[in-house]
């Protein structure tokens, strides 16, 4: 059983700096748990202090439910992958893999054993005499992951392992990733800046911002249901869209943006909800998804727009315009080729259709 | 034609540098009177060992290079173990008052050595030390010099690789031995060599802290040739070669690391 569990868990460096604001969190056994955040979240903190590599200010930290806040990093069970692999470089791929266990004294033909059966698996077989200078930014990594996996840990950590490679690699290496994890059955805590790489690899994502804990979730429902404007716009890409503006009763509920420049009626089944906010600051979140070409439904709300700028993706295309007074971008099929200046006529699916306060960012209504 | 202009000004230069070296050697090989005749010649008519003889059996010769041996040997492991560990700490580990400690250490080095030589050579006479290698050795163990270089090159040592080898369940001696050391071998050579030569050449203090000739490093004992054999260039010059052979072997040996360890610097990966 590899549990994780952090309670009230706080970093606090001098001058009361929260890099860490008392954060809670349990992770289950076999979960892959994503760790994501803009950069200064505290999302590599909480993960060093899981590692045992930064001290625990103030909280407690359970690994396998036994209490760890004073235990040495090596005495964790645990393995960490940097996001630049500190690979030890006068060492060859083989002496890098072995090296812990060299460290724990290990007998050598079990270490040959277990070095030849990791770079089997990661494909490095015939990298083992080379060093590190010799490899390229995957095979590095893969060694990193081979470093990790060779001491069996009941917690595999990653520090944005994957920020250090170019586009292709970071995709190829993400799948590999995942089917590691299918094939190890571990615990695996990721943190990463990247939503794409939360969403397509995490069975759980916990969405961070100031060191606090926004939002824990699955992936799509933290897509669905994202509790306020921080996790919505963090969430999708391209992000979500949002418009300021006012509720007003107006035979139904009548949505004003804030410059009166686009204004509709909410569909009805929200009347109930949405009443006791009438005539106060709220936020509209339409993600780019909710445009299109042809009316969906009887709640598609018509809009005529002018093209601002026009990016063609191939089988789909981003448009951008002004609604509302904001910038907005959508996602349309890529079929139709527009040019910029272009005015057409767009319709929003008013069905998935976010609300959020306008005050606390919080949501106050979603589907 | 410009290239050739440079290159025959190099020659020259070059060879008028090494003149003086040529003739040491030459007149170490001359027995004697040869050197001071005139016309002087460059080169020995007949090639002779028996300076060289002289030296080691009736001057004893062979005790002092033993003395500047050992004595720049053990200097220089020794103060390599001190200044690496102190370089590394200083540099990776925090602790209270680091940069403060530092700092002074690095303000000490205006304080000329010949300051220091007359409270030192009380201190260690004091502990009987005066006349023995360790009179040598002690104040060589560390110095600031060193403890400067290593840690300005052990900072480029990046920190995950050193909380890589904590995860992998390394002590702190072992990465500092398994890891640490082995990274900054350009910049542990480049300290060998200073140190060496630095000891191996040193003059004053030995002259001081050593008043048997049979303890004498090799500096001293050529002082005190000199002194005695005013009229023997060829003996002189043959002393001359014992003391400056060694260490042009060394560096000729290390220089690439000399080299490397100068440029290298903070600029790794």
């Amino acid at each position: 059983m590899a549990t994780v569990e952090l309670k009230n868990v706080s970093k606090i460096y001098s001058e009361n700096v929260k890099a860490v604001d008392s954060i809670s969190l349990k992770i289950e056994d076999k979960e892959f748990l994503v760790l994501v955040g803009p950069s200064g979240c505290g999302k590599s903190t909480t993960l060093r202090m899981i590692a045992g590599l930064e001290s625990i200010s103030t909280g407690e930290m359970f690994i396998d439910e036994k209490l760890v806040n004073d235990i040495q990093p090596k005495d964790r069970d645990i393995a960490l992958v940097f996001q630049n692999y500190a690979l030890y470089p006068h060492m060859t791929v083989f002496d890098n893999i072995a090296f812990g266990l060299k460290l724990r004294k290990i007998d050598k033909n079990e270490i040959q054993k277990r070095v030849k059966n990791v770079s089997d698996i990661l494909e490095l077989s015939d990298l083992l005499n080379r060093k590190p200078k010799a490899l390229s930014g995957g095979q590095r990594q893969r060694v990193a992951l081979g470093r990790a996996i060779v001491r069996n840990p009941k917690v595999f950590l990653f520090d944005e392992p994957l920020s250090n490679l170019d586009a292709k690699l970071r995709v190829q290496m993400r799948t590999e990733i995942s089917k590691l994890h299918q094939r190890l059955g571990v615990t695996m805590i990721y943190v990463t800046h990247d939503q794409t790489e939360a969403m397509t690899m995490g069975d759980r994502i916990v969405v961070m911002k100031d060191g606090t804990i926004q939002q824990v979730d699955t992936p799509l429902n933290l897509y669905r249901k994202p509790v306020n404007t921080f996790v919505a716009g963090f969430i999708g890409t391209p992000s979500m869209n949002f418009i300021e503006g006012k509720i007003l009763k107006n035979n139904g509920l009548e949505f004003n943006s804030l410059d009166e420049s686009f204004i509709f009626m909410l569909p009805e089944k929200y009347i109930e909800k949405l009443e006791n906010w009438s005539n106060r600051n709220i936020k509209l979140g339409i993600r780019p998804e909710s445009f299109s070409y042809e009316s969906k439904n009887d709640n598609s709300v018509k809009i005529k727009i002018k093209i601002s700028v026009f990016e063609p993706m191939g089988n789909e295309s981003f448009l951008y315009f002004n609604l509302g007074g904001k910038e907005i971008v959508s996602r349309v099929p890529g079929i139709i080729e527009q040019k910029v200046g272009n005015e057409i006529d767009l319709f929003i699916n008013s069905d998935n259709l976010y609300y959020f306060d306008e005050l606390t960012g919080n949501t106050i209504y979603v589907k | 034609m410009k290239k050739i202009t440079l290159h025959i000004f190099l020659i020259i230069a070059g060879l008028l540098t090494l003149a003086p070296f040529i003739w040491m050697v030459s007149a170490s090989l001359m027995n004697d009177g040869h050197a001071s005749v005139y016309p002087p010649r460059f080169f020995p008519d007949e090639v002779t060992f028996i300076q060289f003889e002289r030296l080691f059996s009736r001057l004893s010769v062979s005790r002092n290079l033993l003395n500047s041996l050992i004595v720049s040997f053990l200097v220089t492991f020794i103060s390599l173990i001190f200044n690496s560990m102190a370089g590394y700490a200083f540099a990776k580990y925090r602790f209270a008052g680091r940069d403060k400690l530092f700092s002074l250490l690095l303000s000490s080095m205006i304080i000329p050595a010949q300051v220091t030589m007359l409270p030192l050579f009380l201190m260690l006479k004091s502990f009987g030390f005066i006349n023995t290698y360790l009179a040598i050795i002690i104040p060589g163990m560390a110095n600031i010099f060193g403890i400067f270089l290593i840690k300005q090159y052990a900072m480029s040592i990046p920190d995950s690789i050193i909380e890589s080898a904590r995860m992998d369940g390394a002590s702190d001696f072992q990465i500092y031995w398994k890891i640490i050391l082995p990274l900054c071998t350009p910049i542990l050579v480049t300290l060998a060599i200073f140190t060496f030569m630095g000891t191996w050449n040193d003059f004053l203090w030995p002259l001081i802290a050593l008043t048997d000739s049979s303890m004498y490093t090799l500096p001293v004992a050529l002082a005190n040739l000199m002194g005695e054999h005013t009229k023997d260039p060829e003996l002189m010059m043959a002393g001359s070669v014992i003391t400056i052979i060694p260490i042009i072997i060394v560096f000729l040996a290390l220089q690439k690391y000399y080299i490397k360890g100068i440029m290298m610097g903070s600029v790794k990966e």
